[in-house]
């Protein structure tokens, strides 16, 4: 058996760390210059702390409250998760029944695109004054903010396996139960990867503003008190802290993603 | 559903194809915005076990439709089909179907690929797997297996696909002008890695294709169609011994095909000279 004209594609090799530094040596070297100049005009320009704190301040004050910052940091934490959760489980479940039922397809879903255009925050006294003061309404602000990406994503995944694929496995003989197993769900899951990754931004977002409009603790409430009482160091603190924490959780769901699904970042890579 | 036999496994099915039979076999669909498009008319054509058939005709004539139909995935209007001397009623279980595009599983890898259709009937696990690789070494793919198929070319991927269709044994071989999105040369390299599988096999081939010389080399039967509603216009028969290949082109009686084949279309307006 001859084979004419093909060269397989080999798969991008190299040692990991030197990629790593590759990719992302040039952002971390602007940040490192941005904090650099960012020391030198504070002291320059005898900016005090209460307006913008310097770099090195703004670390100390971590350091010397890193318990404080724990603390809230956990209190957010469980209000993201619990309100992450949430989506997950209403929202991958829902996009199924827009794909398989026409009721929902034709009504629930242009429904839920609608209610889309509300600002979500907005209804977060509403969600204060129904479910005081706890981390219900915070887990609620960011349940309903993280909800919209995972339900839209799963459903245009779940829609995106080809016709000729969906005929190939009846002509198999599958059931619609198989079908969905063996296509349309690995098929989604990229998509719903996506969905997933921009939720989980946005429900350290809603977990944030709920702590603004009624808390008694975590790192927005934390961020109020600071405001008050102008500890600008603290504040920026939080910031910091509310940063790491979006970005740890962005790399979690990241993180399973490429254990989840080899093959495509694979596709992605070839395709480069 | 499942008419076929997989007892014995499939080292000693020696793979015979299965007869077709479509009598006034006719398709209207209702369009997208009311209306109705009359897409086959009256369509009658008896294919022997074994054979290989090809349909050419132009864009839009129903060719997809008839092959849809003959796997019974969609119910004709009216008229009666046949597969094996059964009548079509919902997808059959002997048919394999290959398209234009591969239509591969990214996420599985070439191995997993050509096994799909093993998983979901639920045939015998460990003689297929043995089938499945020796499938894939036979078009060149040996190395590939935990391959996944965004690392194959085109041409590599469409012959996993053909693999995947195989691996069932099919009596029945249903191809929607498979080599359609190849460039020439591995056009013409799959065409002789397909004769000589359907050699070894003997599965029926129904075949459609744009592409007249392919049809003529690969076939037994060329059916013309003509433009919708789609009937047959004409049936070629093509007995050139085989197998055949480039030196097959070059044959006076080959040209003889292509060319009445061609005045078909010309006549039918779908080739036009000025």
């Amino acid at each position: 058996m001859t084979t004419v004209e093909e060269v397989p594609y080999s798969p991008i090799a190299s040692s990991r760390l030197g990629e790593w530094a590759a990719r992302n040596g040039p952002v971390l070297g602007v940040f490192a210059a941005l904090f650099v100049l960012w020391e030198i005009a504070v002291g320059a320009l005898h900016i005090p702390n209460y307006i913008l704190p310097s770099p090195l301040v703004i670390a100390d004050k971590i350091v010397v409250s890193w318990q404080l910052l724990l603390l809230n940091a956990f209190v957010t934490l469980q209000e993201i998760l619990f309100g992450f959760a949430l989506s997950v489980i209403i929202a991958i479940p829902l996009a199924i029944a827009v794909v398989y039922s026409r009721i929902f397809e034709r009504v629930a879903f242009p429904f839920m695109v609608s209610l889309q255009t509300i600002p979500k925050v907005a209804l977060a006294p509403i969600l204060v004054i129904w479910l005081g003061y706890g981390i219900m309404p915070k887990v609620m602000v960011a349940f309903l903010i993280s909800f919209f990406p995972i339900v839209i994503n799963s459903v245009i995944g779940m829609r995106s396996a080809e016709r000729e694929m969906i005929y190939l496995v009846q002509s198999m003989g599958a059931s619609e139960l198989t079908t969905f197993l063996k296509i349309r769900l690995p098929k989604a899951l990229p998509s719903i990867f996506g969905g997933l990754k921009v939720g989980i931004g946005q429900a350290v977002v809603g977990a944030t503003v709920g702590e603004f409009i009624a808390a008694e603790n975590g790192l927005g409430y934390l961020q109020l008190i600071s405001q008050v009482r102008l500890d600008t160091p603290l504040l920026f603190a939080a910031v910091v802290v509310l940063s790491l924490l979006g970005v740890l959780l962005f790399n979690t769901v990241a993180w399973i993603e490429r254990l989840a699904l080899p093959w495509s970042r694979l596709a992605t890579e070839v395709a480069e | 559903m499942k008419q076929q036999a997989s007892s014995g496994g499939p080292e000693n099915s020696s793979c015979a194809g299965v007869p077709i039979r479509l009598r006034g076999v006719t398709k209207r669909y209702r369009a997208a915005r009311g209306g109705e498009v009359h897409a086959l008319s009256e369509i009658d054509l008896s294919i022997e076990a074994g054979e290989f058939v090809s349909i050419v005709g132009p864009s839009g004539c129903g060719k997809s439709t008839l092959l849809m139909l003959v796997s019974g995935l969609i119910p004709p209007t009216a008229g009666a089909i046949e597969v094996d001397a059964r009548a079509v009623k919902g997808a059959i279980a002997n048919v394999a179907v290959v398209f234009q595009r591969d239509v591969l599983l990214d996420w599985r890898t070439v191995l997993a690929n050509v096994l799909l259709p093993v998983e979901i009937k639920k045939l015998d696990s460990a003689s297929h797997r043995r089938k499945a690789r020796e499938l894939l070494r036979s078009v060149g793919l040996g190395e590939f297996e935990e391959k996944y198929p965004a690392e194959l070319s085109g041409g590599m991927r469409q012959r996993v696909a053909i693999c995947r269709a195989l691996v069932q044994d099919p009596g029945l071989l249903l191809m929607d002008e498979p080599f359609g999105a190849l460039d020439a040369l591995t056009r013409e390299q799959m065409n002789l890695d397909l004769q000589r599988m359907w050699l070894r096999d003997r599965n029926t081939v129904l075949f459609i294709t744009h592409s007249i010389e392919e049809a003529v080399l690969l076939s037994d039967r060329v059916v013309v169609m003509s433009s919708r509603p789609g009937s047959v216009a004409d049936i070629v028969r093509n007995d050139l011994p085989r197998p055949r290949g480039a030196h097959t082109r070059s044959e006076p009686r080959f040209l003889e095909h292509v060319e009445r084949i061609r005045g078909h279309f010309l006549a039918l307006g779908v080739l036009s000279e000025t």
